[in-house]
């Protein structure tokens, strides 16, 4: 199928948005996205020109900054039938803030709600835009799911991670009590209000820990590392990967275990 | 000396004192948790909760955007009935008027029901300053009267006290010493304290939920009658309310109602309901002999400007009780008369961007208090509208400006961020202990409460390219 030629040009092209946390944080998940993207008929790009969404500017209040950012995002992007991220929080800076950014400057109102309409959340993409259904894929575990504030909110992202994973063979979904409660991330918040935030996260902890799963699943790498920085700082001994690492069969260390 | 009061503690130093006090967690998870499962009951089972809420706001919006024509209509018609009305442009007036007024009936006690416009303007302050007795009636204000508190949540002004510190306060103050620290035994307590002042008190002072245009009546909602006996024996009952409380009709006002009632305490009503238009008339039973109502601005014009979204607010208290942040800390840490989301966005219209730069900013933006609110008020919107001034007007620390700025032009160049990241992920990793890190220098704000996983040697750009150049 690769070498016909007709079926490639029928591909929509896919430009990858990493993001800052990934791209720095955890590459898997970017690599386990291309997987995912190419498994349901795209091609994918990562163009270079990216680095970041312009969240830590934005909800510092920071408007010109954040707009600088954009315009780079909006350039690196706009050529591609698609932007897709692997997060709920970048996808939905992109589609809800940066038309709203430009809203007074004619020159970029139209490139920003351009990029809007084709901007998505990796799994809320595979499901409702590609009709994506993993096949042959097996994780044996019994995981449980935060759902991030951004996606669940903003872009509606909570029934296509679970149904994505029902198709992973031996993987038990057990419900989280809370799971559409903030886990007080929260982007530059978690460092500035340390306190609060730990505070919170405690609790989101408490309540992954009284679920009796073994893997934490989320969309979210920012909200992952914070759990998963909670629940090793207590001992816990609770794996935890981004939903697209499972999906795309390359869930090998978890966050903040050794490669083998 | 109210220790809330002292204006010297920052935000942070106050949220790290609330922090400390495990008591506080419990109270505040029985008070928010129930509340938060009795809404959630109660939406569920209401058949368009959407669509009430849209036709909510609209509501509010309506009588928003026509606010000084409504509140001229409900000022005749108050004035029709008996009532005599004032207009408040500030705090300093609002509690001048009322002040006069207890004077002027010769006020030795006067009874207040709860009003959260009251606390806003400093009115229990002013009232004591005047020298004259003030008697909270409902149940909560009475417990952090005892305790010489301010209230730390909208609707439960004591969420931060356990029954158990509850009945060791009455043991102290009240009369009584029998009562045991069952809810029952405590509430009859405070009933036989507050017996006599409602019929000793010359003026009885409360809130308004609506008032109303067509009517000129004004509406109060609680669960416990103080309010009517707060009202109705005294000779003199005194209204202040914002002049956002303003509706066209009792039928809207009813409407609004059960959206209120639903998501405060995820009841279909409150207890008490009830319209006060007009002093008593010839041939009434009871009823005060004056009946003056309070008009108070202290800022509400401006935000007609800035933030009309923001003037719908039923103070219902959902926002609080399903705020990560208000759940940590409670509501003293705000320092400001409402805490929480809404209180986050008022507090600073009321005592300024630079004193209480941090509300906005102690947020998450989850937008759980947009979803949960009745009448669908974008908070995180407007709290990074703050944000947003507070940047420009220079308010923001330089230190947080400068480390933005740095990021800024940074992320703006990818070619020379890509290689601070080749240089910066080594250096990290060096700080790792098996697969973590649990100190790094100008890492303390992640690291103090949890642990950073370690990094890759190279990013995810730098390993793509490698592999597509098939290295």
């Amino acid at each position: 199928m690769e070498g016909n030629a007709l079926m490639e040009s029928s591909r929509p092209r896919v430009g990858l948005f990493v993001t800052c946390v990934v791209n720095s944080m955890r590459p898997n998940i970017g690599f386990a996205a291309i997987a995912l993207l190419e498994a349901a008929g795209c091609t994918v790009e990562v163009p270079e020109q990216q680095t970041c969404c312009g969240q830590p500017a934005y909800n510092s209040g920071a408007d010109d900054a954040t707009r600088v950012i954009a315009r780079q995002t909006i350039e690196a992007f706009e050529g591609y039938d698609y932007l897709v991220a692997p997060t709920g929080s970048c996808a939905a800076m992109i589609k809800m803030q940066y038309p709203e950014l430009f809203a007074r400057d004619p020159d970029w109102t139209d490139r920003a709600k351009n990029l809007s309409a084709k901007t998505f959340e990796l799994l809320s993409f595979l499901v409702d835009v590609r009709g994506f259904k993993p096949q042959n894929v097996a994780f044996k575990a019994c995981a449980t799911y935060h759902d991030s504030c951004s996606g669940l909110r903003k872009l509606g992202v909570k029934a296509q991670p679970r149904a994505l994973l029902a198709a992973v063979e031996g993987l038990k979904l057990t419900p989280l009590e809370g799971d559409e409660t903030c886990c007080g991330f929260g982007g530059t918040f978690c460092v500035k209000y340390s306190e609060i935030s730990t505070a919170i996260v405690s609790d989101k902890a408490a309540n992954v820990v009284a679920s009796g799963a073994d893997v934490l699943l989320g969309g979210d790498l920012g909200c992952l590392m914070n759990m998963a920085g909670k629940l090793n700082r207590q001992g816990a001994k609770i794996r935890v990967f981004h939903a697209a690492e499972i999906l795309a069969g390359m869930a090998g260390a978890a966050i903040g275990e050794e490669e083998a | 000396m109210n220790q809330i009061l002292d204006s010297s503690e920052t935000f942070k130093l106050r949220a790290k004192k609330a922090l400390a006090d495990p008591q506080l967690k419990i109270a505040l998870e029985r008070t928010t948790g129930n509340a938060r499962r009795k809404r959630a009951a109660a939406v569920a089972a209401w058949p368009d909760f959407v669509a009430a809420r849209a036709a909510a706001a609209a509501i509010k919006d309506h009588a928003i955007d026509h606010m000084a024509t409504y509140l001229e209509v409900f000022e005749r018609n108050a004035i029709a009935s008996g009532a005599q009305v004032h207009w408040a442009r500030d705090s300093e007036e609002a509690c001048k008027i009322v002040v006069d007024i207890c004077k002027a009936a010769d006020a030795k006690t006067v009874t207040r029901s709860k009003s959260m416009l009251g606390e806003e303007i400093g009115l229990p302050h002013a009232l004591e300053a005047a020298g004259i007795r003030r008697v909270e009636t409902d149940l909560a204000e009475h417990i952090i009267q005892l305790a010489n508190e301010r209230p730390s949540h909208i609707i439960w002004p004591a969420a931060h006290h356990t029954k158990e510190d509850v009945a060791e306060l009455f043991h102290e103050h009240h009369r009584d010493k029998s009562p045991t620290p069952e809810i029952e035994s405590m509430v009859a307590s405070a009933r036989k304290e507050l017996r006599d002042d409602y019929f000793a008190a010359e003026v009885g002072i409360s809130g308004a939920n609506f008032l109303v245009a067509e009517t000129g009546a004004i509406c109060t909602i609680t669960n416990e009658g103080n309010a009517e006996l707060t009202t109705t024996p005294p000779r003199v009952h005194i209204v202040t309310a914002g002049i956002e409380k303003i509706v066209a009709t009792t039928e809207q006002a009813l409407q609004l109602t059960r959206l209120l009632v639903r998501a405060a305490t995820g009841a279909d009503f409150t207890q008490y309901t009830t319209f006060h238009c007009g002093p008593k008339r010839p041939g009434d039973l009871d009823g005060p002999d004056q009946f003056h109502i309070v008009l108070v601005d202290h800022g509400r014009t401006r935000m007609l400007i800035d933030m009309p979204e923001m003037l719908r607010c039923l103070r219902c208290g959902a926002c609080l009780n399903h705020c990560v942040v208000y759940r940590a800390i409670g509501g003293h840490a705000y320092g400001g008369a409402y805490p929480g989301p809404m209180g986050s966005v008022l507090t600073p219209v009321f005592d300024g961007l630079a004193e209480s730069r941090d509300l906005p900013q102690a947020c998450t933006l989850n937008g759980q208090c947009r979803e949960v609110c009745p009448v669908d008020i974008p908070l995180p919107t407007l709290l990074r509208g703050w944000r947003e001034k507070s940047w420009r007007g220079e308010i923001e620390p330089t230190a947080t400006r400068a480390s933005v700025a740095v990021w800024a032009f940074v992320a703006a160049r990818p070619k020379l961020y890509h290689l601070g990241l080749a240089f910066a992920l080594p250096v990290m990793r060096l700080f790792a202990r098996g697969g973590w890190i649990s100190r790094m220098p100008l890492a303390s704000g992640w690291t103090a409460g949890r642990d950073l996983p370690k990094p890759p040697s190279s990013s995810f750009m730098a390993q793509y390219v490698r592999r597509r150049n098939g290295q």
